[in-house]
């Protein structure tokens, strides 16, 4: 298997871009990302997209070709890839994979959603059929819903408190006003988001990311091709990908997400690192919740301390392990197809010491955790300098 | 320059609480008052619409003008709810205020700014020299879904100013109007439709501020206006939070627009809105005041108008019910007897 590195990231500021388009948004992550790697489009071999549902929010299909032909690409192989909100996270395993089997050495990896087109109901309704539509989404589960069962589970089985689960909205708030691409650059008090309109018990406004628009895009090139270009090149060291029961009723445990748990033992075993070699993450708060799920499952924290640990600062900005210096999903915003590439931007652009504002100190290897639904996929990567 | 000769307002009496409706939602009463800042709104009687709200308007601005019915060279009605889709309003009022005959007359449809559109309209004919004295009106009884965000503001009233050039009774002079134009379309309602659709969240940045904002900057350019150069501030009301943002947006304080900030307690009266701000704000004026109001179609863009309040305004104002005691004068039912008077409940 072929080593393969980022050479490029770019992305699109995330947010409510009435101005922009799905193929606008797409193009101009994607320039961004060739001009950071110094690529011309015509070295490019291979083109994935990550878009959950372009067909329903905007009424585009065919994403690929639209793509690679507004991307002035043509006649590059161009795949579109649908995850759910893992669709970004899962297009970078493709693009990997393309490298690491020698189907390719250059490829681009894109994510993107368009999502501020459709009504906010038309919006929970296409959400929604990320979940199993037959046994959730028809008899009326929304995702702030299941996120809600797993939140109040979580508080019940180890005493989870509403004040942890407002924290990771404060911290991930604060991360986002130092980054100039959140939709949210500005800082929340836990009095504020305690006091947020209640969405699904216990999960209040504050605990729900944002419908946003937004595209990231990463440059991807095998070793060979990495050192040739590439003066700082960002090796993807671990992938992993697992899947789980589409719909929480069918599993053994809510309190945890099978699909991490696998996809990060994959990950750590081909990186051949333990959770205590992470440096720090960018991981799925599509609900605040769901950060501390995602922490535990990935090994940094015992199941039940996840909680714990935000109130003690540990994942903060300063702490001993950073999660979501982005803003996650929370402040960054969450264009579910663009989600999994904006974090992978997130983790190079520390590694190369970029981050400006909210620069992570002595940051040698990153994590990412992307997961579709409530958990029925997750794709984990990890990255060294 | 044309003059302002006589102004008048009319606000339904009937009153639904903003929590009221909430209740009947299952939605927090706290949260639906606190979002929009709107406490309750007014609801036209059984037997009141579009055509009687103007006419009450245009009875109270006929008295303030003092001028002989039979003078007036035209009558427009801007509103987004003529209760005929075929047979127009401007008529029955015209028959009702004693103005048939030699009349220039029409209805104007065009989101919520038609009764400013209707302004500029009769502004253009009296300074072509055309007519003498001009009518123009902004009423609505306005439309929202039983259960839709727009039900909590959506309300009845409406606004008739009667223009000639400027001359002593004028009560204020127009000193410039403008228009800004853009097809954004942020809110709709399709014929056979009972009720109007809309963006969401759209309706604000890239829609409301952005024409709003835009007319006034306009404005403020071509006057070469700095914020504290105008007295009072006029902006069209879907909700009181947006006139007060953009107010703040502009760098006006919120003292500038509160005095025609109607939509507290009576709602969005669509074509009616930003019109019963400015009779709200001419009851109050004193001479020499300025006054900026810019309204806002959805779909349509902005007017925006520069005003000067004249002497003759201190004689004519008391001669008829001011806005807000209009608005005060209210008398609370629930949302079954709403649900009847809007006609919500299909009846054989």
């Amino acid at each position: 298997m072929k080593k393969v590195a980022v050479i490029g990231v770019g992305m699109t500021r995330f947010g409510e871009l009435w101005n922009s388009s799905l193929r606008s948004l797409t193009i101009e992550a994607g320039i961004k990302a060739l001009s950071d790697a110094g690529v011309p489009g015509e070295r490019v071999d291979a083109l994935y997209t990550g878009c959950m549902s372009g067909d329903m929010f905007v009424k585009q299909g065919h994403i690929a070709s639209l793509i690679a032909d507004y991307g002035g690409l043509l006649p590059v192989p161009s795949t579109r890839v649908e995850s759910a909100c893992a669709s970004g996270g899962l297009a970078l395993r493709q693009g990997l994979m393309a490298i690491a089997s020698g189907f390719a050495n250059i490829v681009v990896v894109g994510g993107v959603e368009k999502m501020t087109d459709a009504l906010g109901s038309q919006t929970t309704g296409y959400l929604a059929s990320a979940a199993d539509q037959e046994w959730e989404s028809f008899n009326g589960a929304t995702f702030p819903s299941l996120y809600a069962l797993m939140a109040r589970r979580h508080m019940y089985e180890y005493g989870t408190t509403e004040e942890q689960l407002s924290l990771i909205a404060v911290k991930n708030h604060h991360n986002g006003s130092l980054n100039p691409n959140a939709h949210f650059q500005f800082e929340v008090s836990l009095e504020r988001v305690m006091n947020s309109t209640l969405v699904a018990d216990p999960l209040r406004l504050f605990h729900c990311s944002p419908v946003s628009d937004g595209a990231a895009c990463v440059v991807l090139a095998s070793e060979e091709k990495a050192k040739e270009i590439s003066d700082d090149p960002i090796w993807i060291i671990g992938s992993g990908q697992a899947s789980g029961a589409i719909g929480i009723y069918d599993r053994d445990d809510i309190c945890t997400i099978d699909a991490t748990v696998n996809a990060g033992k994959s990950a750590y075993k081909m990186a051949g690192v333990t959770p205590k070699d992470i440096d720090f993450a960018e991981v799925h708060d599509c609900f605040t919740i769901a950060e501390i799920i995602d922490i535990e499952d990935l090994g940094f924290f015992k199941k039940g301390e996840g909680g714990k640990a935000v109130e003690e600062g540990i994942t903060s900005l300063d702490g001993e392990l950073p999660i979501n210096s982005s803003g996650g999903l929370k402040a960054k915003g969450h264009p579910v197809g663009a989600t999994g590439v904006a974090q992978v931007v997130e983790v190079v652009t520390q590694l190369r010491g970029k981050a400006g504002k909210r620069q992570i100190k002595d940051a040698e290897i990153g994590l990412t955790q992307n997961i579709g639904g409530s958990g029925g996929t997750a794709v984990v990567h990890i990255f060294s300098r | 320059m044309i003059g302002v000769i006589g102004y008048g307002a009319y606000v339904p009496k009937n009153r639904i609480r903003t929590s009221e409706i909430a209740r009947v939602w299952g939605k927090d009463p706290r949260n639906a008052e606190k979002g929009l800042g709107v406490s309750e709104k007014s609801v036209p009687s059984i037997d009141e619409d579009t055509i009687t709200i103007a006419t009450a308007a245009a009875k109270c601005a006929l008295k303030r003008a003092g001028i002989d019915p039979k003078e007036m060279g035209a009558i427009y009605i801007g509103s987004e709810s003529h209760p005929y889709v075929v047979k127009p309003s401007g008529t029955v009022v015209a028959a009702a205020i004693g103005c048939e005959g030699e009349l220039r007359c029409a209805d104007y449809e065009f989101a919520c700014k038609a009764g400013t559109a209707a302004i500029q309209n009769v502004m253009g004919l009296i300074e072509g020299g055309y007519i003498k004295y001009g009518l123009a009106i902004g009423a609505d009884t306005s439309q929202g879904a039983p259960g839709d965000a727009l039900e909590y503001a959506t309300s009845a009233g409406g606004a008739a100013f009667i223009l000639s050039k400027k001359n002593k009774d004028s009560i204020a002079t127009i000193e410039e109007t403008l228009s800004y134009t853009t097809d954004t379309p942020d809110f709709w309602r399709r014929e056979h439709e009972y009720y109007p659709q809309h963006g969401g969240r759209f309706t604000g940045e890239p829609a409301y501020f952005k024409h709003v904002g835009t007319a006034t900057k306009m404005m403020i350019e071509k006057m070469s206006l700095k914020p504290e150069d105008v007295d009072y501030v006029v902006f069209h009301m879907p909700n009181a939070k947006f006139p007060v943002n953009m107010a703040k947006k502009l760098g006006f304080s919120k003292e500038q627009v509160t005095q025609s900030l109607v939509v507290t307690e009576m709602g969005n009266a669509y074509s009616g809105s930003s019109v019963l701000g400015l009779t709200a704000v001419l009851d109050v004026a004193k001479p020499g005041d300025k006054i900026l109001m810019t309204s806002y179609g959805s779909g349509a863009g902005s007017d925006s108008f520069y005003i000067t309040v004249n002497d003759a305004i201190e004689n004519k104002r008391d001669m008829c019910p001011k806005t807000w005691d209009m608005i005060h004068n209210k008398r609370y039912i629930d949302y079954a007897t709403y649900t009847k008077y809007r006609r919500k409940i299909l009846m054989r």
